[in-house]
């Protein structure tokens, strides 16, 4: 029983990724540094349908109707930026993986750093205030009696495994 | 107390934040083309193919951008709503017919002969019209979707408030709830209008 679930689960696999495989995006201009730049500035584009997908890796309709737009803009002549601009001034900064800093964007920019700090800065004053706690609460002589008497034995076991 | 207040605090924090990101609609990308000009574009009207539409043609006019195909299942959930506004005449509704052949992933383009696209859209959109009901005061081809790209269009059905001046107003992404209809574009319409 266990091995057929486990033989189904390893054919799934291969139909699944030759299903992957055969959905890959083909190339479609026939000169390679078109097709570079086509992938450098897809790469750095969302695909709207997906959104967890970029426009370089997507199967989605719409990102093959772009990625042909873009073909033909680079065929154009259009330089990098004004082609970024064609994506942003239809889809806004959303479409692009780096949104340039402004306003609307400084939290998405900087939020993680302000996390971060604070939590260090938390992080920092709780380990000082426990310094000072231990600082202000000095053992008293049955205490270390104790304490070491337990070290002591711990020592011992440890030496003799 | 103390030492639980701060994990108190930051779960509550946690979980008013989940609360507020989940429910928000990630489909909703705000537009960049609110407040701009409608994109300029001319094409051939459904049921009058030798003649072109331009969003030009509505200046001083408001009026609304519906996209839609009859591959697109979330049109005909709108679709009895602008049946329903059409009969209301509340502002001319021009329809955007998005890819109708080619958006339609059953069809294989390989196997359409070139020059064929054309009529299998103007056929497809028709009998959809004449089967839901025809809101629309014109529907124009977008045959390539080249259009809805200068639209920003991502997912069908999406729809367009565009004022007098020929400025987009809206945008709203997805089939048009009644709630949408009545709270948003509806008092839009009427405040542009006047």
């Amino acid at each position: 029983m266990r091995q057929l679930v486990m033989t189904l689960l390893v054919a799934l696999l291969v139909i699944g990724c030759a299903h992957a495989y055969a959905g890959e995006a083909q190339p479609l201009a026939k000169d390679e540094a078109t097709e570079k730049r086509l992938i450098a500035i897809s790469s750095e584009l969302r695909c709207l349908v997906c959104q967890n997908e970029s426009l370089a890796g997507s199967h989605a309709e719409l990102a093959n109707d772009l990625r042909r737009e873009i073909r033909t803009l680079i065929s154009d002549g259009k330089s990098d930026d004004e082609i970024m601009e064609f994506m942003v001034s239809r889809y806004g900064d959303f479409v692009r993986y780096r949104p340039p800093l402004k306003g609307t964007t400084l939290l998405l920019w900087f939020g993680p750093g302000l996390l971060f700090v604070v939590g260090l800065a938390a992080l920092v004053r709780y380990l000082r205030r426990r310094d000072q706690a231990i600082k202000d609460s000095p053992l008293s002589a049955a205490e270390r009696r104790q304490a070491d008497a337990l070290l002591h034995d711990q020592d011992s076991r440890q030496g003799r495994s | 107390m103390n030492r639980f207040l701060w994990p108190l605090i930051g779960f509550v924090v946690l979980v008013v934040l989940l609360a507020v990101g989940l429910n928000l609609n990630p489909r909703d990308v705000p537009s960049p083309l609110v407040g701009k000009p409608a994109p300029a574009f001319s094409l051939p009207r459904l049921h009058a193919p030798d003649e072109q539409f331009s969003p030009k043609d509505m200046l001083g006019k408001v009026w609304l951008l519906n996209v839609w195909a009859s591959w697109c299942v979330s049109c005909r959930q709108e679709h009895p709503l602008l049946v329903e506004m059409a009969k209301r005449q509340s502002a001319p509704l021009v329809g955007l017919n998005y890819k109708e052949v080619r958006g339609d992933g059953a069809i294989d383009m390989d196997k359409v002969a070139p020059g064929a696209e054309t009529g299998m859209v103007v056929e497809r959109a028709g009998a959809w019209l004449s089967e839901h009901g025809d809101p629309y005061t014109l529907s124009v081809l977008d045959v390539d979707g080249r259009v809805g790209i200068d639209y920003g269009v991502y997912g069908v059905p999406e729809t367009y408030v565009i004022d007098k001046a020929g400025i987009i107003r809206m945008k709203h992404t997805g089939p048009i709830t009644a709630d949408a209809l009545s709270h948003t574009i509806l008092p839009l319409l009427a405040e542009l209008s006047k």
